[in-house]
């Protein structure tokens, strides 16, 4: 097979530990250098962690694999230092079209606005990310373990011991935190006798990387009994490196080993081109699913992210989406807790929130498959019939699902949310995934999540920053818990308070998208979501709600 | 008034972070009302729903409008 991508092999190096070496303990160790595993590293390692990473291969992944990256997620690269190689390398796009037998059904936009720096959706190969991360892991010092296989785990009150297996014998590992990003098909899991419960869903699919010259446009196609695959679905995505994805539906009945050959693969491709074009198979495979999640994710000293804790169908880019998301929002609540500066219990809110978001994610993927593939002729009529009245209905049309593509969650449940103290509208309430906005900061031209993240900040809207009493908020700073202070204004080239990052809101849409006044303040969690927000904000108020957040207010 | 048919599902007290929510929590409950039926049974649960559907709306120049849109294309 054509070949655009040539893996990379990461070096196995004897550890100390062989030699009788090394430290008794570490913090964190963090199972599996897939995306959401080095997305932990990372961050963990940006909080001042020392972190050491285990693999038990030397490469990255294999075939293209997680292919769509959604805006948060991107959002979120950013913060770790590799949103601009998948962006720049990657294929952004914002259009899905929906196609039923010949004519096109339906459109969505997943941008329809201007003003954010990521688009909806960039599509790259997932060995690309993985091998831009494992040089932002060399690059941030995350200690990685190429070839060194976790074979046991014995969880302790305080900590974890290791078995790793390596090429050239064992040793044991002693940590105060495992971090499990193993996979669907965690051998960690498996090796606690820690269950996961769900459905496997009773159908086969094709997927297969094609390279070839086409001129289709950057977006998603989605075709419902299309003429050149009846009675099944297809969809195409375009790659990086002018490869192009997939994925056929066969069927539960399909033989996965006669469907993966060539002899099988190509005339269905030829079929849908419906032309002589060149084209070669890069990589072929045949998958079924399941969506399923674990009741918890933080089991004691042991944490589990990605695809570990839970898995959903392919339909909607949920998967490493939600897992670097995972990673995300665990690896603040983790350095916190490492550093003494919020309890143990902080971290049962990882499973609130992540918890609330799988069945967020298994909900709408759940939906999508049976709307993609029906399970009984009464499903399928219906689904046929809302296709046919797409065509003149616009209800219809927003009914069609082929898929509800990732996008973040709302935590408005979470226990570290604070109430607002006065009515506010918008979106951007205690538990919202942030809105980014351009803004200018020191006459450049930037955005707003630029200057969110990593910390907690207190963003207070002044219509002048001059005369903005900001001596008790900046004395947020010095606590155990430091607030940063981030003034946006309306007025272009206000002086910042000592200490403060100012923004100018040169377009209004900060204002706007947050429904914020003269006065009004957000409280940002270094994962980018609001916890809470106030029209007349004072220190004490502040300090309460990052106490709420951090699991350091006592639950009541 | 015509036949509405730009999209209308919502539910009283319920807030919707995206647009395609509440359509997707009528579908799942249509679906979820047929599950483990038969073809037949099914044709009859859909007949059901159809009279109940057109008696809560009532006005009979709506039903007609909608009557000839589902006969269109079949």
């Amino acid at each position: 097979m054509h070949q655009t991508f040539t893996y990379p092999k990461y070096a196995y190096r004897r550890p100390q530990e062989l030699d009788g070496a090394g430290p008794a303990r570490r913090p964190v160790v963090v199972v599996g250098a897939g995306p959401v595993g080095m997305a932990a590293a990372i961050n963990l390692r940006l909080h001042g962690l020392p972190v050491l990473l285990l693999d038990d291969d030397e490469t990255v992944s294999v075939g293209s694999r997680g292919l769509c990256y959604a805006k948060r997620t991107l959002e979120v690269l950013d913060r770790l230092g590799v949103g601009d190689a998948v962006v720049d390398k990657g294929v952004t796009w914002n259009v899905g079209r929906t196609f039923f037998g010949e004519g096109e059904v339906f459109n969505f936009n997943l941008l329809p606005e201007p003003g954010h720096k990521r688009p909806g959706m960039v599509n790259l190969q997932q060995y690309y990310l993985e091998q831009y991360q494992v040089a932002r892991c060399e690059s941030a010092g995350v200690e990685m373990r190429w070839r060194h296989k976790v074979v046991a785990v014995e969880p302790g009150a305080d900590g974890v011991t290791l078995q790793v297996r390596t090429p050239e014998g064992d040793y044991a590992l002693q940590a105060d935190w495992l971090v499990v990003c193993d996979g669907a098909r965690s051998p960690v899991r498996t090796m606690l006798g820690l269950d996961i419960e769900g459905q496997v869903f009773r159908d086969r699919f094709l997927i297969a990387d094609v390279v070839m010259k086409a001129q289709f446009p950057a977006e998603r196609w989605f075709w419902f009994d299309p003429p050149f695959h009846p009675g099944q679905s297809v969809l195409l995505h375009r790659e990086a490196d002018d490869v192009w994805r997939i994925d056929f539906q066969l069927g539960w009945d399909a033989d996965p080993d006669e469907e993966r050959k060539p002899e099988r693969v190509i005339p269905r491709i030829r079929a849908m081109l419906g032309d002589e074009r060149a084209f070669e198979l890069e990589w072929v495979s045949v998958y079924t699913f399941q969506c399923r999640r674990m009741a918890r994710f933080d089991h004691g000293r042991v944490l589990f992210a990605g695809d570990a804790a839970h898995q959903v169908s392919p339909f909607g880019a949920r998967g490493a989406n939600s897992g670097i998301q995972d990673a995300d929002n665990l690896a603040w609540k983790l350095a916190l807790v490492v550093a003494g500066r919020a309890p143990a219990r902080l971290l049962q809110s990882y499973t609130h929130e992540r918890g609330w978001a799988a069945d967020e994610n298994l909900m709408n993927s759940t939906r999508s498959t049976d709307f993609i593939t029906p399970k009984s002729a009464a499903s399928r009529t219906l689904r046929n019939a809302v296709l046919q009245l797409a065509r003149a209905h616009p209800f219809a049309r927003k009914l069609v699902n082929s898929g509800r593509l990732s996008v973040p969650s709302f935590y408005v449940d979470s226990p570290l949310n604070t109430p607002a103290d006065a009515p506010f509208e918008g979106a951007m309430e205690p538990g919202a995934p942030m809105d980014d906005a351009p803004v200018v900061h020191e006459g450049r031209p930037g955005w707003l999540l630029e200057h969110a993240g990593g910390h907690f900040r207190l963003m207070v809207y002044a219509e002048d920053a001059a005369v903005l009493d900001v001596e008790a908020l900046q004395a947020l700073r010095g606590d155990a818990v430091p607030v940063e202070l981030l003034v946006v204004t309306p007025r272009p080239g206000a002086a910042a308070p000592a200490g403060a990052t100012v923004l100018h809101d040169a377009q209004g849409l900060v204002a706007r998208r947050y429904d914020a006044r003269d006065g009004s303040a957000f409280l940002l969690r270094p994962d980018q979501h609001v916890a809470a927000r106030w029209r007349a904000p004072d220190a004490a108020r502040v300090r309460a709600a990052v106490a709420r957040a951090t699991g350091n207010h006592a639950p009541a | 008034m015509p036949l509405q048919t730009q999209p209308n599902f919502h539910e009283p007290g319920r807030r919707y972070h995206r647009d395609f929510s509440p359509g997707d929590d009528f579908y799942q409950l249509l679906i979820d009302t047929h599950r483990d039926l038969s073809d037949e049974q099914s044709a009859l649960v859909n007949a059901k729903l159809v009279l109940l559907l057109s008696n809560h709306i009532g006005d009979i120049a709506v039903l007609r409008e909608a009557l000839q849109h589902a006969r269109e294309g079949v």
